[in-house]
């Protein structure tokens, strides 16, 4: 029921997910952020097995932190995607992670790029992926209706476009998802897109 | 006496640990360098040794980071000084993803410190010839603190402090002239410290500055010999002024 997907655009990188914490049939939090900013330039869209994604995105997070103290300079996109893909694929035989992964960031030399990185390993270099049920509905959208090259906002349009047909098309769909993007100056994220704000206590 | 050199864990009879006594030695010879703390800032100054015509000098960093919000740096073997620092940055890393929180400036100096105690404890194996200085801002409250470390393992907080070479001298011009200071004047305290016991001079020393918003900061040897330049100016004032009162009697 997890929907995570991205795309590249002309100079930057944009990833949305979904922002539904679920267990069996009840929904912990309709707002838990799923992308993990990893470093300054560098994002991580996971969805799956809800503790390996924490654990498993932090333990990236801080041996990227440690690569860069140590050499004085920051892990490329394509490093920090293939120190991931090699943990995953360490682990998988013995004491697999249960995580998807799109990662996403922005190199001063080779501009934006988007990984696919799925739980056995698999390591693509994408220009839009998605993962769980949605991403049927989004990647027909995006096969449909990506260029390369895109701005902003026609990329906005794209991820919309997605969220209005996951929301329409899926059974349990997700009610909010966030978005995230990096480009020259971070990452950062861009927004939010809320059918369900959680409840406000009634007071007494 | 020669007896009791081999094993590390031998006690001399007059209770001495020569090892860790000849490890100080080895701080003793290493180049000098000096750690003041201010009331906003942290500064720290090494010594250095005139670089190799044909050394690129860039890669020898005497003072190194360990976090966002810790730096180091260190008198006496710089292959041990490697290992401490690579292992410190780990359990910096290690210590945020167990817990959430960055280190404290006084937990990462106890690690440091347990480490070089353990080869002090140990068979087979000698103390890290270093003492080091770290400085840091505590995540949460901002405070400033400058901490040292030597090769016995103890460790303690200090306002200002020198190690390495002639750091008695430096650790007297401290406490000579220390007041609570903040921004630029510890900057120049620092370097007038170093200057006591090293050549003037931007290519001589290597300067880097902490705060709580911008983390470690080289200073540039531009910065360096301009700061130096204004210290000479006014120790060249401050004996003018002391040569010209018998005068106006």
């Amino acid at each position: 029921m997890e929907c995570v997907f991205g795309l590249v655009g002309n100079g930057f990188a944009i990833v949305a997910a979904d922002t539904s914490a679920v267990h069996s049939i009840l929904v912990h939090k309709s707002n838990e952020d799923k992308i993990m900013i990893l470093d300054s330039h560098k994002l991580i869209a996971a969805s799956g097995e809800s503790g390996d994604r924490v654990q498993f995105t932090e333990y990236i997070q801080k041996n990227v932190a440690l690569y860069q103290f140590r050499n004085g300079i920051p892990l490329t996109t394509a490093a920090a995607a293939n120190f991931t893909r090699g943990e995953l694929a360490t682990a998988l035989r013995k004491n697999p992670y249960f995580v998807n992964i799109l990662l996403a960031g922005y190199d001063k030399e080779t501009g934006p790029s988007l990984y696919y990185i799925d739980y056995i390993a698999t390591l693509h270099k994408v220009d839009k992926g998605a993962f769980g049920y949605g991403s049927y509905f989004s990647l027909a959208m995006m096969d449909r209706h990506y260029h390369s090259g895109m701005t902003v906002e026609e990329a906005i349009d794209l991820v919309d476009k997605c969220i209005m047909e996951i929301r329409s098309r899926l059974v349990v769909a997700p009610p909010n998802f966030v978005i995230k993007i990096v480009d020259k100056d971070g990452a950062r994220e861009y927004a939010w897109r809320e059918s369900v704000k959680d409840a406000e206590v009634a007071s007494a | 006496m020669a007896r009791y050199d081999r094993a590390i864990t031998v006690f001399s009879p007059d209770g001495h640990l020569f090892q860790v006594e000849y490890a100080l030695e080895a701080v003793r010879k290493g180049n000098a360098a000096v750690g003041v703390r201010g009331t906003d800032i942290v500064v720290l100054g090494v010594e250095k040794k005139s670089t190799a015509k044909l050394q690129d000098s860039r890669t020898v960093r005497k003072i190194v980071n360990l976090d966002d919000h810790i730096a180091l740096a260190c008198a006496g073997l710089k292959a041990d000084a490697r290992v401490l620092i690579n292992r410190a940055r780990i359990e910096c890393q290690s210590h945020r993803l167990t817990v959430e929180d960055p280190v404290t400036v006084e937990y990462i100096t106890r690690y440091i410190a347990g480490l070089q105690q353990k080869y002090t404890q140990s068979g087979g194996v000698r103390p890290f010839g270093l003492s080091t200085l770290i400085v840091g801002f505590d995540p949460y409250t901002g405070i400033p603190s400058l901490y040292q470390t030597d090769p016995s393992g103890t460790f303690s907080a200090w306002k200002a402090n020198a190690t390495g070479r002639n750091s008695n001298s430096i650790r007297e011009f401290l406490e000579k002239n220390y007041k609570e200071t903040s921004g630029q004047e510890t900057i120049k305290l620092a370097i007038r410290a170093l200057l006591e016991v090293v050549e003037s001079g931007g290519k001589n020393i290597e300067v880097a500055v902490m705060t709580k918003e911008h983390g470690l900061r080289q200073l540039d040897e531009a910065e360096i010999d301009a700061i130096a330049a204004e210290i000479e100016a006014e120790k060249a004032a401050a004996e003018a002024a002391k040569k010209a009162p018998p005068k106006e009697t």
